[in-house]
């Protein structure tokens, strides 16, 4: 019973839905699916002195890109609705047994939660692995994604469904990224 | 350059990866192709379509941390079907709008330029070596730049750190643009 009330919203069903976001964005305002051009927007939005950024960064980010800070807006209310009307999903017990005996190899026991909380919380922020994983994580988010010029949205959505194939090549950087990282990387710093 | 020369009635661009829409329109047309698509209406469009997919993105687990790590160990097939199926009907869409010339609610001209990143294609460091850093930074973090949006308003706050520290990314990158392989 448990898990059949908890089980996640079906590939069928999620990814046609989410594939329909760029349609969806085309028909409201002739606009172009990409979440990290916000990270762009937020940083040209920053306070500080013009002088103090680079050219990257200097432009009129409110009426070229706050139509997108807007639907990231709406993302983030997106999540607490979800989370009040159905309660934040219990991923550590959903995924697959192959996975949860990997992860116990590297030392992530018993998962649990959306995100693993002894890695993702601010009491685990300063330590060693969260550090790794949050910041540093994040800052090559940020980073990779502006090289790339896109990311999951921009190139692996709009990009490979519009066939360019500098998409194709950022999803492959992607995976090779990822790959040295899962096998590389987190077996030397969770245990 | 080429983007300059090519006519345009209402510049309205897919791929805006970098922010590069505007650019790219002739500085005559800029100033309707930046009212287009940003009436009240429309932007209540984008909030509730950002809303409905941070539910989406919550519901089908793809904005967790264990969901990315299963897929890069190739142990389910779940976020492939997710992103395999997202791309098909976001090609299928795209094609209806430009097969039926459709237009936007407002009657504005969809125009859908297939981006050529200046002529550099598959062979483009920066989308091998920018990828991989990335695809390095979704496999520590978990999440690529909307499910961190969508954490924070799911309650997991610490995502805040991440979103700082990937504009910090975003800062870095705008700052050694031009020493860097493009």
């Amino acid at each position: 019973m448990i898990e059949t009330f908890s089980a996640p919203l079906p590939w069928y069903v999620a990814g046609p839905l989410i594939g329909l976001v760029v349609p969806l964005l085309l028909l409201l305002g002739g606009k172009a699916f990409g979440v990290s051009s916000n990270l762009r927007h937020l940083c040209a939005a920053v306070p500080v002195p013009e002088r103090w950024k680079p050219s990257y960064l200097r432009y009129d980010w409110l009426r070229t890109g706050g139509w997108n800070l807007v639907f990231v807006l709406g993302m983030g209310i997106g999540g607490f609705v979800a989370a009040r009307l159905f309660g934040v999903p219990d991923v550590g017990s959903h995924i697959s047994a192959a996975t949860r005996a990997d992860l116990a190899e590297v030392g992530l026991h018993d998962p649990a939660g959306i995100v693993p909380l002894e890695l993702f919380s601010w009491e685990a922020l300063f330590t060693p692995a969260g550090l790794l994983l949050v910041v540093a994580g994040g800052f090559l988010v940020g980073f990779g994604a502006r090289y790339a010029g896109g990311c999951t949205s921009g190139h692996a959505i709009s990009g490979l469904a519009t066939f360019q194939r500098s998409s194709l090549a950022a999803v492959i950087g992607f995976f090779i990224g990822g790959l040295i990282v899962t096998f590389g990387v987190l077996p030397w710093i969770l245990v | 350059m080429s983007a300059h020369d090519r006519p345009s009635a209402t510049a309205v661009q897919i791929l805006d990866f970098e922010c590069q829409d505007i650019e790219q329109v002739p500085p005559a047309q800029r100033a309707e192709a930046l009212q287009a698509g940003n009436r009240p209406l429309a932007l209540l469009g984008y909030l509730l379509v950002g809303v409905g997919l941070g539910v989406v993105f919550v519901q089908s687990e793809v904005a967790s941390w264990f969901r990315i790590q299963e897929m890069f160990r190739f142990q389910s097939f779940h976020m492939y079907g997710i992103i395999g199926t997202a791309v098909a009907v976001a090609a299928i869409g795209v094609q209806v709008i430009q097969r039926l010339g459709l237009r936007t609610i407002h009657g504005e001209q969809i125009r859908i330029v297939p981006r050529d990143e200046d002529g550099a294609g598959i062979r483009g460091p920066r989308y091998w070596i920018g990828g991989t850093l990335f695809g390095m930074g979704w496999a520590l973090l978990g999440a690529c730049p909307g499910p961190i949006f969508t954490l924070i308003g799911s309650g997991v706050t610490v995502m805040v750190a991440a979103l700082a520290s990937a504009m910090a990314g975003t800062w870095a990158y705008g700052a050694l643009q031009r020493h860097l392989p493009h």
